[in-house]
């Protein structure tokens, strides 16, 4: 009754789809959105064999292969400048084209193409079919659009690297895996892409892979993420076990009948997800590996560890949105982990040196953010979050990028081994790169709340629903989502003191990089700075797009000046609006006021000025305090030592999974494994063979003695017969 | 009379057996045989099968007995004297398998020995055939109707086996 | 009669069973093999006081094979004096790992 309920749905789907009519939304090449990054990592691909080929060729004949040889650049070199970019750049193409077309109709039911069967077997049927609706054509562009404006940047950043086609194969790849997993029509199809982003994480992560300490980083994210893939798959086991397919369409139809509201089952489901999305998306217990993951290039720590792959966890959030709202449970579960995600991270960055360190816990703690978002009902906030955070904070990893490939040639040029990711070796570097300096300033205000930037509107209005959520009629657990937004608020709070405490120790103050040193930093080339220029007005503009109907109002809003007020909420709203219901039916309507009291101008104003007020009182402090090197500082003392080491959490992990899990293997190697198995296998081996020496026995080559044998073998059959 | 005279040929049997396995003298063994061959002969006379009796003499012991014969001879084993037989845990062997052989056929073929049925249907559907064909057209009847088949299969086998005797036993292929 | 000739073929049987397995001799042993068969053959002479005519048809069949078989038989025991300048048994045991 279910299945045939969601199948007639999604015929249903598809015909309004398919339809020539006026209004009816035709997709522009869908496939080939998925398809361009595949055929570019394909080509790319092939380069870095060639590449690699060449280079082996180049030892071997005693020398080193030349990029920079009288004959010019290599062909494998030269052509993924152009390959790499340009496919993900077409497909951003088409995902417009695709968007625009979109725009014109409204959409109720999600548009599904399929291609082919995948696997049929039984009862389990999954077709490779793409999905489109406005959930992932909103994930769409964030990918292609972000993603081609760090393969540019990427151009500058790479250009020198020896491997420099072997990382655009890698990073067109991640960007087809990506988009599959955004477009998959299917829980099943969707873990394809789960998996290839892992994967394509894990590969970049270690991309300098000679590095002992770089290709470990890309392990522990493998395998904290591996943690996760198991709660995807479990999740996955059960959905199917109730519903007898994955497909989205029919689940989220059957779903409000086929699962009881806050039962057991959907209970099971949401939080089995939530824990493959706290893998992926690095949230409490799982974020460990995403500050490791720094070890990749700077653009991949833009793309995959902050704009895109981590976000997978909210998009699969959002889009299971029916599933998180039947289960109250699995959703507080989801909004308390992002707060205090949120709030964790966020203090592990107030004492961390390391540039790039300071931006990862600063994508932990606002994943933690789109979390609370999509924990509380919210899935237009946390997809809009997820938006807006990919424009600053991808903006700040470009930024941090541009540095330290500034600070690289400076250190470079003097053979200096100081740290180029150390901001106690930075400070004062406005002199030098005023672009990146102006933009990142952009991107800090962004992520602090500062208004008119875009996380204002996308961080205030997740912070405002975690308040007003609590406030519901129904309510599950009021209290709860009071601390959760006393949580956020705080985290934000946190977020305008470390990201100004970044600001000022490196481009603010005297220079410390050395004399000699500074003499060679240079503002980045154009390939570079162009892409963080437009990610700068993403930023700045981007919020804009979702402004809440009560700020659009008042002046925050500039009196509904503001073109577009709440536009990604209404965007969204066919996807949601399932889920809305669910929860306007068991909860009622939220609160109009904050948890002690306020509406929501009030509380807009507040964090504004709240904001404006810590990034003031830290540009005073840190500005006032005198950094020295980093091979001078002193060691960190007290409570900056427990932040600086992060809390000990990788010791504590260490300590209670790692060393168990490794004596056990132990164990089970030593004594299982090499003492029972072995021993029970070689036990086998001496037990045939002995059995053949003692058959052989027999074996006289005598006629005499097999005639007995044969005559005691009719003994044998004749007693049978006989008695 | 006729149980006493297959009493004697029964003892003539089992005795000449013995002797075929216990005889040194492989010519020994084989005149034994031949008189174990004959005194069977005898009991198919008594059991009513005049023509297989017949073929038992001629065949058996005129025929593939002189074969045997010619091959002691061919071999000059006729003086062979060589001990054999050996006094051991495997001839005890030997001896407890036959014995417990023995006792099992015994067993088998003494259960449900109720009288004689020696005038039971078959036998009589025999003599009623004897009588109508003699002795010959008794068993050739069958033989060229029912069981035609095999019978010329039989003949193939032999021409088989000639072929094969020849193959084997010349000196040069 | 039947009965007593069924427990004649039964020890004749034995006996050859017995010829087969103590006996070095090929020869002789061939000879057993062929008191086993006549033995056989006994039994089914009996039975066919019993059961009709098929009993001496197979014993016909019986004897051709035998003649066969001794055929055959006694050939390969030529080829293999030929070769070993014996017929003892325990002197052909190639076929031993």
């Amino acid at each position: 009754m279910l299945l045939t309920g969601g199948t007639a749905a999604l015929q249903a789907g598809t015909e309004a789809g398919s339809q020539s009519g006026a209004g009816a939304f035709v997709p522009f090449l869908p496939g080939l959105v998925v398809l361009l990054p595949l055929i570019g990592f394909v080509i790319n691909g092939v380069l870095a064999l060639l590449h690699a080929r060449a280079s082996a060729v180049a030892v071997r004949n005693g020398g080193e292969l030349d990029l920079d040889g009288p004959g010019g650049r290599p062909l494998t070199h030269t052509l993924p400048t152009w390959v790499g970019p340009g496919v993900v750049g077409l497909a951003f193409l088409i995902t417009l084209v695709n968007f625009v077309r979109m725009l014109g109709v409204h959409l109720e039911e999600p548009v599904v193409r399929t291609y082919w069967t995948w696997i049929d077997t039984g009862t389990f049927h999954v077709a490779a079919a793409l999905q489109l609706d406005q959930l992932s054509m909103v994930m769409m562009l964030v990918v292609t659009g972000v993603s081609f404006l760090i393969h540019v940047f990427s151009v500058g950043y790479m250009g020198d690297d020896p491997a420099y086609p072997r990382y655009f194969a890698y990073l067109n790849l991640f960007v087809f895996f990506m988009l599959t997993l955004v477009m998959a029509s299917s829980y099943a199809l969707m873990f394809v892409g789960w998996e290839g982003v892992g994967l394509c994480s894990y590969l970049l992560i270690g991309f300098w892979f000679t590095d002992r300490e770089k290709a470990d980083a890309g392990k522990k994210a493998f395998v904290v993420n591996r943690i996760g893939d198991f709660g995807f798959l479990v999740a996955m086991f059960l959905l199917f076990s109730r519903f007898h397919t994955l497909d989205f369409v029919p689940v989220f139809h059957g779903a409000a009948a086929g699962l009881a509201y806050g039962g057991g089952l959907i209970t099971a489901i949401t939080l089995f997800f939530f824990l493959g999305a706290t893998g992926k998306s690095a949230q409490i217990p799982l974020y460990i590996w995403l500050p490791d993951a720094m070890a990749g290039p700077t653009p991949v720590s833009a793309l995959i560890h902050a704009a895109t792959m981590v976000t997978a966890g909210v998009y699969m959030v959002a889009r299971s949105s029916v599933l998180y709202a039947l289960s109250p449970v699995g959703s507080a579960t989801v909004a308390g982990v992002g707060a205090l995600t949120a709030f964790f991270a966020a203090t592990i960055a107030l004492k961390q040196y390391d540039i790039k360190k300071v931006l990862a816990y600063s994508t932990v703690s606002q994943l933690g953010y789109m979390f609370v978002g999509v924990g509380v009902g919210a899935y237009a906030a946390g997809i809009f979050h997820l938006m807006t955070h990919a424009f600053f904070k991808g903006l700040l990893f470009l930024g941090a990028g541009a540095i330290i490939h500034s600070m690289h040639h400076a250190l470079h040029h003097t053979h200096s081994h100081a740290d180029a990711q150390d901001m106690r070796n930075m400070g004062g570097l406005r002199k030098y790169m005023p672009i990146t300096w102006i933009v990142m300033w952009v991107a800090t205000l962004a992520i602090s709340g500062v208004w008119p930037f875009a996380g204002f509107f996308s961080k205030d209005e997740i912070i405002w629903q975690a308040g007003a959520f609590g406030g519901a009629a129904h309510a599950p657990y009021p209290r709860l989502y009071t601390f959760y937004w006393i949580l956020a608020l705080a985290a934000a709070l946190l977020t305008a003191f470390y990201m100004t405490r970044l600001m000022v120790m490196t481009f603010h103050g005297p220079n410390r990089t050395g004399t000699e040193e500074s003499r060679h930093l240079r503002e980045t080339p154009a390939v570079m700075w162009i892409p963080l220029v437009t990610l700068a007005a993403l930023s700045l503009f981007g919020g804009w797009i979702n402004v809440p109907e009560k700020l659009h109002q008042s002046f925050l809003g500039l009196f509904g000046a503001l073109p577009m007020g709440e536009w990604m909420h209404h965007w969204l709203e066919p996807v949601t609006a399932a889920a809305q219901q669910i929860q306007a039916t068991h909860l009622g309507a939220v609160s109009e006021s904050a948890p002690f009291g306020g509406g929501e101008v009030l509380w807009g104003v507040v964090s504004f000025l709240l904001a404006v007020a810590v990034i003031a009182f830290a540009w005073r402090m840190v500005g006032s305090r005198k950094y020295v090197p980093a091979e001078e500082s002193p060691a960190d003392t007290g409570f900056a030592r427990v932040l600086n080491r992060k809390w000990y959490v990788d010791e504590l992990y260490d300590t209670i999974v790692v060393r168990p899990l490794k004596s056990t293997s132990r164990f089970c190697w030593k004594v299982i494994d090499a003492g029972v198995i072995d021993g029970i296998v070689n036990g086998l081996g001496y037990l045939a063979r002995g059995l053949g020496w003692f058959g052989s026995l027999f074996q006289t080559g005598t006629v005499n003695t097999y005639a007995l044998i044969l005559s005691l073998g009719v003994l044998v059959i004749l007693g049978v017969v006989i008695f | 009379m006729v149980d006493i005279l297959f009493y004697i040929f029964a003892a003539v049997a089992i005795g000449s057996a013995l002797g075929v396995v216990m005889s040194r003298n492989p010519v020994g063994s084989l005149l034994f045989m031949v008189a174990t061959l004959a005194s069977l002969a005898g009991i198919f006379v008594l059991l009513e099968a005049h023509f297989l009796a017949a073929v038992q003499v001629i065949v058996y012991a005129g025929a593939i007995m002189v074969l045997f014969l010619f091959v002691i001879m061919l071999l000059n084993l006729g003086h062979d004297y060589q001990k054999d037989l050996k006094w051991g845990a495997f001839s005890v062997l030997s001896f407890i398998v036959v014995g417990t052989l023995a006792g099992f056929l015994a067993r088998a073929l003494g259960a449900g020995s109720t009288g004689d049925v020696m005038s039971s249907a078959g036998g009589r559907s025999i003599d009623a055939a004897v009588s109508e064909f003699g002795a010959v057209g008794a068993i050739a009847r069958p033989l060229f109707t029912t069981y035609v088949v095999p019978f010329e299969i039989t003949g193939i086998l032999l021409l088989v086996a000639i072929v094969g005797a020849l193959v084997l036993a010349k000196r040069n292929v | 009669m039947v009965v007593a000739s069924m427990i004649l073929s039964a020890l004749l049987f034995v006996v050859g069973t017995l010829g087969v397995l103590i006996r070095r001799n090929a020869i002789i042993m061939f000879l057993s093999i062929e008191l086993q068969l006549n033995a056989v053959n006994l039994a089914f002479v009996a039975l066919s006081r019993v059961w009709g005519i098929e009993g001496q048809i197979f014993v016909f069949f019986v004897m051709t094979v035998a003649a066969a078989e001794a055929a055959v038989g006694l050939a390969i025991i030529i080829s293999i004096f030929r070769h070993y300048e014996t017929v003892n048994v325990n002197n052909f045991n190639l076929l031993k790992w």
